[in-house]
């Protein structure tokens, strides 16, 4: 990965030395293992910050919205995604971007990893395929590929659909199959799928890290926290707790690109890929669509085809 | 101050001893994270776990907690009126919760029970509570409480603090509230004072020793408020911030609530939930406007509050107890440690 993070450097130092642009948005090392933080860069001397390994998670994109500056952002396959998303929703210009793409190989599952040992886990380094991870009175190396985040295993765009700049040579997509999971779900009885859901929801404590680290969820006022009406109630009740995650759901539909931010954001681990991720496979099964692909296309849910499936009238 | 040692081997026993006079509150492994539960009658405590996923400050302080119930049926001679709920203020023990932890509760108690206002929820509940800690032998690497005014065998807040040694505890019993609990579980192997202390003592310096991380805090009494509030560094730290609540949320010394009435048909509660100066929400006027309408306001306003407004009104320290769990849990590494540093630290 250090050969990116060279790479990503140097592209970031021309940029901002020739003025191509005025900030650089990317990641730099975290305090704590198998974390980075989001940060930009505004000279050539602070371009050394700037870091690029598998603990780069978080989508960028969400940082984009609104900003009005020239920008240069450093995207893996699924943040570029979601750039093309923004500027099609018309959160940001095309103009005013210059993709840093970066060919992505994954990321890796900090839940995962740490539910592996017993000891708390001090240090994780990297090299090429493999995850070296130690902890007082503990050393293991790992492959990467077996601790990847789940959205990352089943990615098929790792390569950015967009992009100005190349930190590495593209890489093979995936042939995988995307939707084992759902599938696993659709077949459970209405009363066995009541019960996994309110399971799979029963940790969550509201706050909004899933919909927050969403680059889709951008919207002035989220329904959730609208007071007249008031859509929905604020306290942790379990019904309320599942109409946000349904209807923030929903509200990805056809938009979202499962990059799996709302996952890692979750600080009580909770899957809450497994809803955005149905309604991308009825997107997929429905429409042929999946999202962020190409800047020339509306989103199946904004535009109405002759041919649009209607079996759903009874 | 007496001594006493538990027998692991009678550990179940005293627990089942005290299981009809108090409700018992100990940290349970869940998907491989702790959390602290309500123990059903013969489960036990589980020690083997560095510090729980969430602090137990829900115990006392719930994250929805209704207050009133009240009618709208205007059949109801009653209509209207708003009533108190029935609440289970018998006696409960949090079994096993961090020193640091503990102390927060302190902290937490300065907002909660004032000269003027007395929030008898958080009281009645607090008041009811045993709080038996586990001094912390192992701490994370983002624990730094020893720089946050508490420490891994801090008593402060504790009524009886257990040292976990082999086979045996060894409790320091710190109240009367504690010594009746101990008395209640029938353990009475009385221990020698000079020798335990010296045992904890030993402890104490070696946990102490492990603590890696600090934070620096001398500085920030008599840095001036405007400029640390004009500091050039915010829209740095504030960059990554996405405006969630974890951070305010997995906080042991978070205060801040919202109080809301629901309605259904013709009756309704009114009740109070955790709030977050992350939202938006949190500082919105009935008018429209938003005095911290950005993310760089919000997130300057938690450092603020808990590294210098909180240290100039009650001359105590920082608002923080070093459990660092908004460290390990904010979904962007937005790390206090540095933020506090920073603070400490800044000359413009």
């Amino acid at each position: 990965m250090s050969d990116y993070t060279s790479k990503i450097k140097e592209i970031s130092e021309r940029l901002l030395k020739e003025e191509k642009v005025e900030i650089i948005i990317g990641f730099r090392k975290g305090t704590v293992p198998m974390m980075n933080e989001p940060c930009f860069v505004k000279t050539p001397e602070d371009v050394k910050e700037l870091v690029w390994d598998s603990n780069c998670g978080i989508n960028l994109a969400n940082y984009l919205t609104g900003r009005k500056e020239k920008i240069a952002i450093i995207a893996k396959g699924c943040d570029s995604r979601n750039i093309v998303t923004h500027i099609i929703e018309n959160k940001i210009k095309r103009e005013q971007l210059l993709i840093i793409g970066v060919p992505c190989k994954g990321m890796i599952d900090k839940n995962k990893i740490t539910s592996m040992f017993e000891n708390e886990i001090m240090e994780v380094s990297e090299d090429k395929e493999n995850i070296t991870v130690k902890g007082e009175g503990f050393e293991k190396t790992l492959n990467k590929n077996d601790v990847l985040q789940e959205n990352c295993k089943i990615c098929v765009h790792r390569n950015p659909v967009i992009y100005d700049e190349l930190a590495a040579d593209l890489i093979d997509e995936q042939k995988v199959d995307r939707y084992e999971d759902v599938r696993k779900i659709e077949a459970m009885s209405p009363e066995e799928k009541w019960s996994y859901f309110d399971d799979l929801l029963s940790p969550c404590i509201r706050c909004y890290a899933c919909r927050n680290a969403c680059p889709l969820c951008y919207c002035p006022t989220c329904f959730v926290d609208e007071s007249m009406p008031q859509w929905v109630g604020k306290s942790i009740d379990p019904v309320d707790t599942r109409t946000f995650h349904l209807l923030r759901a929903y509200h990805c539909a056809g938009r979202c690109t499962d990059c799996g931010a709302c996952e890692r954001a979750c600080p009580m681990g909770i899957k809450v890929r497994l809803f955005t991720k149905k309604l991308e496979k009825d997107c997929l099964e429905l429409y042929g669509w999946q999202a962020g692909l190409s800047l020339n296309e509306r989103p199946p849910l904004d535009t109405y085809r002759p041919d649009d499936p209607e079996d759903f009238i009874k | 101050m007496r001594f006493i040692t538990i027998d692991k081997n009678s550990w179940a026993n005293g627990l089942e001893n005290l299981y009809g006079n108090y409700r018992l509150f100990g940290p349970v492994k869940n998907n491989n994270q702790h959390f602290f539960k309500e123990l059903a009658k013969g489960e036990l405590p589980d020690f083997n776990y560095l510090n729980t996923r969430l602090s137990p400050k829900s115990l006392v302080f719930p994250q929805t907690e209704i207050m009133f119930e009240f009618s709208l049926d205007e059949n109801d001679e009653q209509h209207h009126i708003l009533k108190e709920i029935n609440k289970d203020y018998s006696p409960r023990a949090l079994i096993g919760i961090r020193p640091c932890d503990a102390a927060s509760f302190m902290l937490v108690k300065r907002n909660f029970d004032t000269p003027e206002y007395k929030d008898n929820y958080w009281l009645h509940a607090y008041e009811s509570t045993i709080f038996a800690g586990l001094a912390c032998d192992n701490p994370c690497n983002t624990c730094f409480c020893t720089s946050a005014g508490c420490g891994p065998f801090h008593e402060d807040g504790l009524d009886l603090l257990l040292v976990d040694e082999g086979d045996k505890f060894i409790v320091k019993i710190l109240t009367p509230k504690g010594d009746n609990f101990i008395n209640s579980a029938g353990w009475e192997t009385e221990a020698d004072p000079t020798a335990s202390e010296k045992i904890i003592a030993e402890m104490q310096i070696k946990a102490e020793e492990k603590i890696a991380s600090s934070v620096s805090t001398d500085k920030l009494k008599n840095k001036s408020t405007i400029k640390l509030y004009d500091g050039t560094f915010w829209d740095d730290i504030a960059f990554a911030c996405i405006n969630c609540g974890t951070c305010t949320y997995v906080c042991p010394t978070c205060w801040c609530f919202d109080i809301q009435d629901e309605v259904t048909r013709n009756s309704g509660i009114r009740i109070r939930n955790w709030d977050s100066c992350m939202y938006p929400l949190f500082t919105l006027h009935g008018t429209g406007y938003n005095p911290r309408n950005t993310k760089m306001q919000r997130v300057r306003q938690r450092f603020m509050h808990k590294l210098k407004y909180y240290v100039d009104k009650y001359g105590d320290g920082i608002q923080c107890v070093g459990c660092g769990r908004c460290i390990r849990l904010c979904p962007v590494n937005i790390d206090i440690r540095k933020v506090c540093d920073i603070m400490n630290n800044y000359e413009g």
